[in-house]
C-alpha cells in the first residue's frame, strides 16, 4: 500500500524542496518505487533540483484538468529507474489546482507507487493545504531558528485539523526534519538547540541535516544531495532519515564539526 | 400582443445574530466623555467596524440629551446599532432603535468572533462539566474560546496561540502564547502554568505583555491573579 508523504514547513527557504529530492532519491535507491510531486504551482523548483527541467512536457495542472495522462507527465529519473517526478506548472497559479483534480491524481499515484512525496509550497494557503490534504505522513522541515519553529508549530496545527486523515478522526503521523543545523553555533546560543526545538514542537525527530555547502552544490548541479555525494554528512543524514521513514531504527547522530568531535573524544576519555 | 405581469416573488427575511460591545456611560456625561477620550487616545480605532450598543439605563436622559450623546459618540467614530434601557418615547426617527432582551457575554467573544471563525478547530477538545479539557498541544494560530468556565490544557500552548476562558486557565506544559482568563468578569480567575514563557496574560480585561513581566519568572512554574487593578505574578516552585 502506497504511502503519501507531504514535506511542509510554513516558512519558505528552510529546505522543503531540497529535502523532498534528497529523501525521494534515498528511498528510491533502496528499490522503492517513488514519485516526487511539486505542488508549488507558479514557482516550481523541484524540476531544477532533480535536474529534469529540460524534460518537462506536461505538468500537474495538465493532469488534474485532464489535458494529459499521468503517465505522460511523469518524468523518470535518468540515474535511478524507480524515481519519478511530477512537475508543477510554472505559468499557472495555485488557483488552477482543484480539490477534485488533486484527489484524482493522488489516487492514481497511490496505485502506481510505494511512496508519493508531495513538495508543499510555503505558506498556509490553498497550495499548502492541497499538498497536505491527502497525506498519510508529514515531514515538517524546520531550521533551528525561532520564526521557522513558530511557523512549523502553525503547520502542525493545520496537519491535525485540515487534512483528510484528521477529518476522519485519525492521527496524522508527523516527523521533524531539522535542517541547516550547526552544532557549534547552537552551543554558542546563536541557534536553537535540537532539544529546544523538540521541546517546542513535541513531535518525533526524523533527522538532523547539518549545514553544508554540499547541499547548495548539489542543487546547482541538479542532483539530489543523496546522489551527488553519498558520503557527505548531509547525504548520510538524509539516507538515515529515509531508513527511519521505512521503519528501520537508526541511531540519531547529532552533527559535529571536526574540532568538537575531537573535544568529545577527549571529553569521553577524561570521564 | 399581451404583456404578462412579472411573477411576484415574496420578500424573504432572514435572522442574523451579532455580538455587540456595550457602552454604558455614567453621569455626569461630560466627565465620562473626557475619560472616554483619554482611553480612546490609547486605543485608536478600537470601535471602527465593531457593532456597539449604548446602554443608558438609569441615566434618565430626555430626547434632546440622548440625541446629543449619540452625536457626541458619532464624533468619536462610535457607530451605534441600538440603544438599550431607554424610554421608548425618547427614541424615534433619527436615533438608533431601542433594543431589549440582550444576553451578556464576554468582551473577548466579541473581539475574537472574527478570529474564531477563521481559526482551525482545536486538536481534541472534550467538555467536562464546566471546564474545557484540551488533550494535546495548542498550536500557533489556534484559538480556544470557552466563556463558560475554566480551560485546562494538558500540553503546551504555542507562541501565537490564544486561550480565552470565562474562568481560570491551567496549562500543564509551557505557556508561550496568550492566556486571557476571566473574560466574563470573573475577577477571581487565575492563570497557572508549568513553564512560563507567555506573550500576554490577561484577567478580567486587565492585561500584561511579556515586556512588562519580571524576567526572573521566565521558564518557571507561575501563577497569575488579580489584586485590585493589578495583575500579580509569582513563581510556584
Amino acid at each position: 500500500m502506497a504511502k503519501v508523504l507531504v514535506v511542509t514547513s510554513g516558512k519558505g527557504g528552510v529546505g522543503k524542496t531540497t529535502s523532498t529530492a534528497a529523501l525521494g532519491a534515498a528511498l528510491a535507491q533502496t528499490g522503492q518505487n517513488v514519485a516526487v510531486v511539486d505542488f508549488d504551482v507558479g514557482l516550481r523548483n523541484l524540476d531544477l533540483v532533480m535536474g529534469a527541467e529540460r524534460r518537462v512536457v506536461y505538468d500537474l495542472i495538465n493532469v488534474t484538468q485532464g489535458d494529459a495522462k499521468l503517465s505522460q507527465a511523469l518524468i523518470r529519473d535518468k540515474r535511478i529507474d524507480t524515481l519519478h517526478l511530477l512537475p508543477a506548472s510554472q505559468t499557472r497559479d495555485k488557483d488552477a489546482l482543484t480539490e477534485e483534480g488533486v484527489a484524482k491524481v493522488m489516487e492514481e499515484l497511490r496505485a502506481k507507487f510505494d511512496w508519493v512525496i508531495c513538495d508543499s509550497p510555503a505558506g498556509i494557503e490553498r497550495g499548502a493545504w492541497l499538498a497536505m490534504r491527502h497525506a498519510d505522513v508529514a515531514v515538517v522541515v524546520t531550521n533551528p531558528e525561532v520564526s521557522s519553529v513558530r511557523d512549523s508549530d502553525r503547520i502542525i496545527g493545520l496537519l491535525d485539523s485540515k487534512t483528510l486523515k484528521a477529518e476522519r478522526g485519525e492521527r496524522m503521523d508527523k516527523h521533524l526534519l531539522l535542517t541547516r543545523y550547526e552544532t557549534g553555533r547552537a552551543e554558542r546560543g546563536e541557534m536553537l538547540k535540537v532539544d529546544d526545538v523538540l521541546e517546542i514542537l513535541s513531535i518525533p525527530l526524523l533527522g538532523i541535516i547539518p549545514e553544508s555547502e554540499e547541499v547548495l552544490r548539489a542543487s546547482n548541479l541538479g542532483t539530489p544531495v543523496t546522489l551527488s555525494n553519498p558520503n557527505s554528512a548531509p547525504a548520510k543524514a538524509y539516507a538515515d532519515a529515509a531508513k527511519r521513514l521505512m521503519g528501520e531504527s537508526v541511531t540519531m547522530m547529532v552533527p559535529q564539526n571536526k574540532r568538537s568531535f575531537f573535544g568529545m573524544l577527549f571529553g569521553r576519555k577524561a570521564a | 400582443m399581451s404583456i404578462s405581469a412579472p411573477p411576484r416573488t415574496s420578500i424573504r427575511f432572514r435572522g442574523r445574530s451579532f455580538l455587540a460591545l456595550v457602552l454604558a456611560p455614567e453621569a455626569p456625561l461630560e466627565q465620562w466623555l473626557e475619560q472616554f477620550d483619554a482611553w480612546a487616545a490609547q486605543s485608536p480605532g478600537f470601535f471602527v467596524g465593531r457593532p456597539v450598543v449604548l446602554d443608558v439605563t438609569g441615566l434618565g436622559l430626555d430626547k434632546p440629551a440622548l440625541a446629543k450623546l449619540v452625536s457626541d459618540l458619532h464624533d468619536r467614530s462610535v457607530r451605534l446599532m441600538g440603544i438599550e434601557g431607554s424610554d421608548p418615547s425618547t427614541c424615534g426617527l433619527g436615533l438608533p432603535p431601542s433594543l431589549s432582551g440582550g444576553r451578556s457575554t464576554g468582551v473577548a467573544d466579541v473581539l475574537d468572533a472574527q478570529a474564531a471563525a477563521a481559526a482551525p478547530a482545536p486538536a481534541v477538545a472534550r467538555k467536562q462539566g464546566d471546564a474545557l479539557v484540551i488533550e494535546g498541544a495548542v498550536r500557533s494560530g489556534q484559538v480556544i474560546i470557552h466563556p463558560e468556565g475554566d480551560v485546562i490544557v494538558a500540553g503546551s500552548v504555542g507562541s501565537g496561540a490564544e486561550i480565552v476562558a470565562g474562568g481560570s486557565i491551567h496549562v500543564y506544559g509551557t505557556l508561550r502564547g496568550r492566556a486571557i482568563a476571566g473574560t466574563t468578569g470573573a475577577a477571581k480567575s487565575r492563570i497557572f502554568c508549568k513553564k512560563f514563557e507567555a506573550e500576554l496574560v490577561a484577567i478580567d480585561g486587565l492585561y500584561k505583555t511579556a515586556d512588562a513581566m519580571k524576567p526572573e519568572l521566565r521558564s518557571r512554574a507561575v501563577q497569575a491573579w488579580l489584586e485590585g487593578d493589578a495583575i500579580i505574578m509569582a513563581a510556584m516552585d
